[in-house]
């Protein structure tokens, strides 16, 4: 793994090779596997995202009964392409409801960096093949650059919620789907690195306040904007505009705040959120049930 | 890390830690104790026991005892397989406490030709697990590598005669732990491999002198 992405941009122009392939190459050292044997396992990985998608089904919910159905609410709406940011952004939401709500509902899911996050990457992903029908091949190729911006984070600051809170987690996730976004139009590293920064700053401080401890409320709900923020990112990035921070140094910010914050809003589920009122209210009933 | 470890795994939701890594804890357990399991005495301790359920750790944990892996599609459902197999479970909470790891559960486990093992797992995040103790003996493997654990008399020489054997075969060690329970009783070695070891080897193991027990946790 590539401790800044910085490092990654250098050996793309030195060995001229993609982003992407930087990153393949440098896991296939470490885990001993092929090109050919690390690409088989990213489709998997791929597939199972589609599949994470497919396998909704609106009428589950999940066993608090907090979650479930919102991804068909959205459906019905996008069938009848009223939704106000327009039919591909409607997808892009539908898909990280979907796919978040499945989670929550025991269904299967790929961690992408975690469960709780699951529906970013593959939302933004899936949505942009549908729209400009890419090949399978070049969706995992965007996999691996979202896989590398992943890699850079979790070593720079951390994936986890517990860490660093939400902002590691959906955070985290939007920059990844951002610059695979990125990639998938012509994107080199840095610009890739460009989107990934602007993604990220915009949920810099983000806190980790889950109702009852739940991967519910809200984190089903952020995945929507941890997905539509990475197509924004990506826009603005493909418009030419750059961020003003560089990545690497946005992930560094991240940590910093990530170690500056209350252990009650780091997955604790005691304070934020999970203490309002409301949260608390759920919280007892939920106790209650069981 | 490895890339792997950042897109992935594919798993059952919601939470690594509290479902895939329950789900693991409670797979490693079974394939550790190698027999079909007749009944399991679950304990969750720390976080397991207060956010468990809205996790489906129980659900999880049991699936794992039945032998399911993270993404099995059939872990919501372990309770009911668990009775259709005629394995008999409960889960309580316990009042372990290992500091630093939040996440643990304890197996009482019995099999269904009569054997008997106790295994505390832990939960360590990412869908990650360490398993901490087997029969009272503290241990420390993370389960992702073919894993041997041997049993002997706690007298001088037991390194120098498992070390050939496993050069015989061409293993190679990635880690290798000592543990006992008190001075002169069972000594235990913990012993991570690069390669999967043979059928034969583990005899070879399993008929030195001295040598009560081995266990084989194979990745395949």
């Amino acid at each position: 793994m590539y401790n800044s992405l910085s490092q990654i941009i250098k050996e793309e122009k030195v060995k001229k090779i993609p982003f992407w392939k930087v990153v393949q190459l440098d896991d296939c050292h470490e885990e001993e596997l092929t090109e050919d044997e690390s690409m088989a396992k990213v489709l998997e990985l791929y597939t199972a995202m589609k599949e994470s998608v497919a396998n909704y089904d609106a009428k589950t919910k999940s066993r608090s009964a907090l979650v479930g159905g919102n991804g068909g609410k959205v459906e019905e709406r996008n069938k009848k392409h009223e939704m106000l940011c327009g039919d591909f952004m409607g997808s892009v939401i539908e898909k990280a409801l979907k796919i978040a709500e499945s989670n929550a509902c025991m269904k299967r899911i790929v961690a992408s960096p975690t469960a709780g996050s699951c529906g970013v990457v593959p939302a933004v992903l899936i949505s942009l093949q549908e729209r400009d029908g890419f090949s399978d091949e070049k969706m995992c190729e965007a996999l691996y650059v979202a896989a590398g911006i992943g890699g850079v984070i979790a070593a720079k600051a951390s994936i986890s919620g517990a860490a660093d809170g939400c902002q590691a987690e959906i955070g985290s996730a939007s920059a990844m789907a951002a610059g695979a976004a990125v990639y998938l139009y012509g994107g080199a590293g840095a610009d890739i690195s460009n989107a990934a920064a602007l993604a990220l700053k915009n949920l810099l401080g983000l806190a980790c306040d889950p109702v009852a401890g739940l991967v519910e409320v809200p984190c089903v709900k952020r995945n929507v904007i941890g997905a539509t923020n990475a197509i924004t990112s990506a826009d603005l990035t493909l418009a030419g505009i750059k961020s003003r921070i560089p990545a690497d140094e946005v992930f560094e910010a991240m940590h910093q705040i990530g170690k500056n914050m209350n252990v009650g809003i780091k997955e604790t589920a005691e304070g934020g959120l999970a203490t309002t009122k409301t949260g608390l209210k759920i919280t007892e009933a939920i106790r209650e049930a069981d | 890390m490895n890339l792997f470890d950042i897109i992935g795994p594919i798993m059952v939701g919601p939470s690594s830690s509290h479902t895939a890594g329950a789900c693991k804890i409670g797979n490693v357990a079974r394939r550790l104790f190698g027999e079909e399991i007749k009944s399991a005495e679950v304990f969750f301790m720390g976080s397991f026991s207060s956010t468990g359920k809205g996790h489906g750790t129980d659900k999880a944990i049991i699936a794992g005892l039945l032998g399911m892996a993270v993404d099995d599609i059939e872990i919501p459902d372990s309770f009911e397989i668990a009775e259709k197999r005629g394995m008999k479970f409960s889960i309580k909470t316990g009042n372990e406490d290992i500091e630093g790891k939040p996440n643990i559960a304890r197996m009482n486990l019995v099999g269904v030709n009569g054997k008997k093992m106790t295994i505390l797992g832990a939960s360590v995040g990412g869908g990650r697990i360490e398993i901490l103790e087997i029969d009272g003996v503290e241990t420390s493997f993370s389960a992702e590598s073919p894993t041997l654990i041997i049993q002997n008399e706690d007298k001088p020489g037991y390194v120098a005669e498992v070390a050939p054997i496993l050069v015989n075969e061409h293993v190679n060690i990635a880690t290798m732990q000592l543990h006992r329970k008190k001075r002169g009783t069972v000594a235990v070695m913990v012993i991570e491999c690069d390669q999967e070891i043979s059928v034969s080897c583990i005899a070879a193991l399993r008929a030195l002198p001295g040598v009560l027990e081995v266990t084989y946790l194979s990745m395949m």
